[in-house]
């Protein structure tokens, strides 16, 4: 098919219009029905981009399903993936249906709440397969919203205070972001992200307000997409929205923001920092790894004086996102591989983490860690499934946790050895926080009143946790089934990354 | 030659004849009870008139011995001005009619200051400039102050004259002083005596004058200061055509001038130009956030908004004017959808304008809600909505003149502006409990807002084809 993608993409958006337009009431059956139809799309929308899947040829390092159609301006709508996105595209189109159960539950506002997640399900996936700088930027800016509104329509008692955080700190990043995009825009003359890939923007030193920048223009755009994308991973110490955002958001709103919305960064840097502005990032890389690195330990430490256990999971991510962006500023194919597979696997676990918190938020309405204790002995299964993604979480070996962190910190030891002792402490830090966790909530005796009569998982919960877990195994023992798909790109985007730095010999790295 | 002159100007002495007519039609018969078909009539022959001038004509036609011009560029300015003074016309029927102040002088009085628009952007000769502006400005006076029995209304007319007045001298100073430097009041004549970067000290400070004057009809900062008081002051629906068509009129003469006249020192007024709009944004994003009325807000909105447009025109350049046209023609766009809100808010049939009435909103009327939603979040210049394409052309424009600290100034007061619009959508979506306002809304206004946001989402396919007009607009403009 020749527009497989834009299929993809708009099947959740067309469905969001049919919700709106057609389903009326507010009723139980309504709600029903709006939770039903969402369910059936997003499945749908699943199982036809595992056509995407099917048909992609890993070997070609090119983007493939393009397709495009002009737009304004001398813009183009062009739609394309390659190894390095297509596998972003299937982590939102899996995980989309479990949400979608995941919000059952919900009863405020369902129809709202359905065309809210399928109208982000659209927008994020056209992130991953834009290849046009505004169309991309269009899609990343306009989930902005829909976020704005699940955040503060359906979060907690703090909701609108963490909405406008989430949205002005985001807001404010990739506004810089856009203005680079219009400065590559007139550099280039174009807005394809293939030619733009291809077009070497000057990498001269200038000077703006007296102050002589190494690198010219490529450090400034460099700077203005960091900007967005950091903020968007979230790095130290542009972190503070994340925490406030996942505290206040409903389960499914966490766990979107968790699981694909922060890999919109570590999708960012890939595809546009690295690729189009490699002088810059090469002059940058150490400053980028040594705040991986900080993120690492200074979060992790963070993590282990947390009461609230949402506001834990939160700090972890902002950890594990830490060697995401280590490893992909150490610019080499592990240190790449490592944090495409991390982005991936942290999609699946920490997705399931904040599940975690779900079920039992569900039950008990609080996230307090002291609330908790001795959960073991009325929901075993519930224990067994929490330990599972606990164990993940800290990157135990056999679970994808651990091939995405041992990948990165090989290629961060190439890099910086220093950066890599240091990120290598968060592994400890994160088994401490994590399983310090997992004892003060689910091992003990149980003693608390409230708790005495809590049910274990429903069916429900079961089925959304399954395929989690049957990825996060399948990946930890068999890592191959991304790297191989991400492999060649991976190696394409090393090797140019390389040929465009200067020689060693007469580089510099001032500044 | 006098009858081929007449010919040009057709447009305007069918609206002016229109005016004069059904002012004896209705001092002649019912007098206030004609006011509701009054409406109706000016808007259809406005929209005519529009539909006209932007279907018929091509190619450049100067009238009077260049006094005045019709070209790409005008006819997109009064397409847009007039289409948008006829749908502002009939979003206010209702409001008006309910308080008892639909006054047949009403429609009449905006279609002559219509009339004064079209002059304004037509203008090519400083004389005819300031006819249009003026005949344009006293029709607005009168009408800020059509609510003669209420003090903030007749306040808000009274404010508006004054410092309009004091703006018009102004200008009128800038124009002499151009006039005695240059020996000329012509356009064209102009121009040639301020060429290649060269121009003369007596002439820059008319330059200077003349700039001033404009911000005031603009209201850029710092000569915005009417702005909030008569928009608060005013009638709702008068309001709603503040925020407008004058605007589109007042950019379009600012740009006629500065090219038209001026064109050959572009250096010597861009840098005061891009002054204004970063002024502009910035003030009106953050002295919005303190409003708590909804009409002052929107005033704050609008400078904001003028300085965006204003960007356009800083840039000195095809593509800016190309960029301010279509930024204008989406502001007009956003803003009727957004008044034909604010006019039926009301509770207890009362007008209300405080912000916190909105609470709830979107549980009583969701479709409502969601049409201000939209609206909101393309004002605050968010994509995909087609507010985000008018700050992209005007940010291309920038950078594309080597002025990019312009740009970036423009997206942080753009990430500022945001707050207020979100804190709108706040109250609509997770306000707390409590009263809020009358579901009514009068069938027309229902029309404008539902298009207005259906023009917001769907627009960004292709921006209706505004782009290639206003890039024809803009050569025209631009030699």
């Amino acid at each position: 098919m020749d527009n497989l993608l834009s299929l993809v993409t708009f099947m959740p958006l067309v469905a969001a219009l049919i919700l709106a337009l057609f389903l009326r009431g507010d009723d139980a059956a309504a709600q029903k029905n709006a939770k039903i139809f969402a369910l059936v799309t997003t499945s749908a929308t699943f199982i036809v981009s595992l056509g995407i899947l099917t048909q992609f040829d890993p070997s070609d390092t090119g983007f493939q399903f393009v397709e495009s159609s002009d737009w304004l301006l001398g813009m183009q709508y062009k739609m394309g993936v390659d190894g390095i996105s297509v596998l972003f595209v299937m982590l939102t189109t899996f995980l989309m249906p479990l949400t979608i159960l995941a919000c059952w539950g919900v009863e405020n506002r369902v129809k709202e709440y359905m065309i809210a997640f399928l109208l982000l399900e659209t927008l994020m996936l056209g992130v991953f397969m834009a290849l046009d700088l505004v169309l991309f930027y269009l899609f990343f800016e306009a989930g902005l919203i829909p976020m704005f509104l699940i955040i503060g329509i359906w979060g907690g008692k703090e909701r609108v205070y963490a909405a406008f955080k989430f949205f002005l700190y985001t807001f404010l990043g990739s506004v810089l972001m856009l203005v680079a995009m219009v400065s590559m825009f007139v550099d280039a003359g174009t807005t394809d992200i293939v030619t733009l890939l291809s077009h070497e923007f000057s990498a001269g030193g200038m000077t703006v307000l007296g102050v002589h920048i190494a690198g010219g223009l490529q450090t400034l755009l460099f700077l203005a997409f960091f900007a967005s994308f950091a903020v968007k991973m979230p790095m130290w110490p542009v972190h503070t929205w994340l925490p406030d955002a996942h505290v206040q958001a409903p389960t499914a709103g966490s766990v979107i923001l968790a699981a694909i919305l922060l890999k919109m960064g570590g999708y960012g840097f890939l595809r546009f920092s690295l690729p189009m502005f490699p002088v810059a990032s090469d002059i940058w890389a150490p400053v980028v790894l040594w705040l991986s690195a900080i993120a690492i330990v200074y979060t992790s430490l963070v993590a282990l004086a947390q009461h609230d256990m949402k506001k834990l999971i939160a700090y972890s991510s902002v950890a594990h996102m830490g060697y995401v962006t280590a490893g992909i500023f150490s610019a080499n194919q592990q240190g790449l591989d490592g944090a495409i597979f991390q982005m991936i696997s942290h999609g699946f676990i920490s997705g399931a983490l904040f599940l975690c918190v779900g079920v039992i938020y569900d039950r008990m309405h609080t996230r307090e860690i002291d609330a908790y204790g001795g959960l073991v002995n009325r929901m075993p299964a519930y224990a067994l499934i929490f330990m599972f993604f606990t164990m993940a979480n800290v990157g135990l070996p056999g679970t994808s946790g651990f091939v995405g962190e041992f990948l990165t910190l090989v290629g961060i030891f190439q890099a910086n050895t220093w950066v890599a002792a240091f990120a290598t402490t968060g592994v400890i830090l994160s088994a401490a926080y994590a399983l310090w966790l997992y004892r003060r909530v689910v091992m003990g005796e149980l003693i608390k009143e409230s708790l005495k009569s809590i049910a274990d998982m429903t069916t429900r919960e079961r089925v959304i946790f399954a395929p989690l877990v049957v990825m996060t195994l399948l990946l930890g023992v068999y890592p191959a089934l991304v790297l191989d798909i991400i492999g060649p790109s991976v190696s394409a985007l090393v090797t140019d990354y390389h040929a465009a730095l200067p020689d060693m010999g007469t580089q510099i790295a001032s500044h | 030659m006098i009858s081929a002159d007449f010919s040009i100007v057709l447009p305007e002495i069918i609206l002016a004849i229109y005016a004069m007519g059904a002012l004896l039609f209705a001092v002649y018969t019912g007098k206030d009870k004609t006011a509701s078909t009054l409406i109706w009539a000016t808007a259809i022959v406005m929209a005519g008139l529009g539909a006209w001038i932007g279907l018929a004509d091509v190619g450049e036609h100067i009238a009077f011995g260049g006094m005045f011009i019709d070209d790409a560029f005008s006819r997109f300015a009064k397409v847009t001005i007039l289409l948008s003074a006829a749908a502002v016309l009939l979003m206010g029927e209702g409001y008006m009619t309910k308080r008892g102040m639909l006054r047949f002088e009403y429609p009449l009085l905006v279609a002559l200051s219509a009339v004064g628009m079209m002059v304004m952007v037509s203008a090519g000769d400083l004389m005819s400039l300031y006819m249009g502006l003026e005949l344009q400005s006293l029709a607005l006076y009168v009408v800020a102050s059509l609510r003669r029995d209420s003090v903030k209304s007749t306040e808000a007319g009274l404010k508006y004259f004054v410092l309009g007045a004091l703006s018009s001298g102004l200008l009128l100073y800038g124009a002499s002083l151009t006039y005695g430097f240059s020996g000329t009041t012509q356009f064209s004549g102009i121009i040639q005596t301020a060429t290649d970067g060269h121009v003369s000290l007596g002439l820059l400070f008319g330059l200077v004058f003349l700039i001033t004057g404009m911000a005031f009809k603009v209201s850029a900062v710092p000569f915005h200061m009417w702005t909030p008081d008569v928009y608060e002051g005013s009638p709702t629906p008068v309001t709603a055509f503040f925020a407008t068509a004058p605007k589109v009129a007042a950019m379009g003469m600012f740009a006629r001038l500065m090219f038209d006249a001026f064109g050959g020192v572009t250096g010597d007024w861009t840098q005061v130009v891009a002054l204004l709009s970063v002024a502009s944004m910035f003030l009106g994003a953050i002295a919005a956030i303190g409003q708590r009325n909804i009409k002052r807000l929107m005033a704050y909105s609008s400078i904001s908004h003028m300085g965006f447009a204003l960007m356009g025109l800083a840039a000195g350049t095809a593509g800016g004017v190309q960029a301010m046209l279509i930024y204008m023609a989406i502001y007009v766009t956003m803003n009727i959808g957004t008044f034909a809100f604010i006019i039926s808010m009301e509770r207890d049939g009362r007008p209300i304008t405080d912000i916190d009435v909105l609470n709830q909103y979107s549980r009583v009327q969701p479709l409502k809600a969601l049409a201000m939603l939209v609206l909101l979040f393309s004002l605050a210049g968010v994509p995909p909505l087609v507010g985000f394409f008018g700050k992209f052309y005007v940010l291309k424009a920038a950078v594309d003149a080597n002025m990019a600290w312009l740009a970036v100034a423009g997206v942080v007061a753009s990430v500022i502006g945001a707050f207020y619009y979100l804190r709108l959508v706040f109250y609509m979506y997770f306000g707390d409990e409590g009263d809020t306002i009358d579901s009514a809304m009068s069938p027309v206004a229902w029309v404008f807002l539902m298009a207005s946001a259906t023009i917001m989402v769907v627009g960004v396919m292709n921006l209706f084809g505004i782009e290639g007009l206003a890039a024809t607009a803009a050569d025209a403009l631009v030699n």
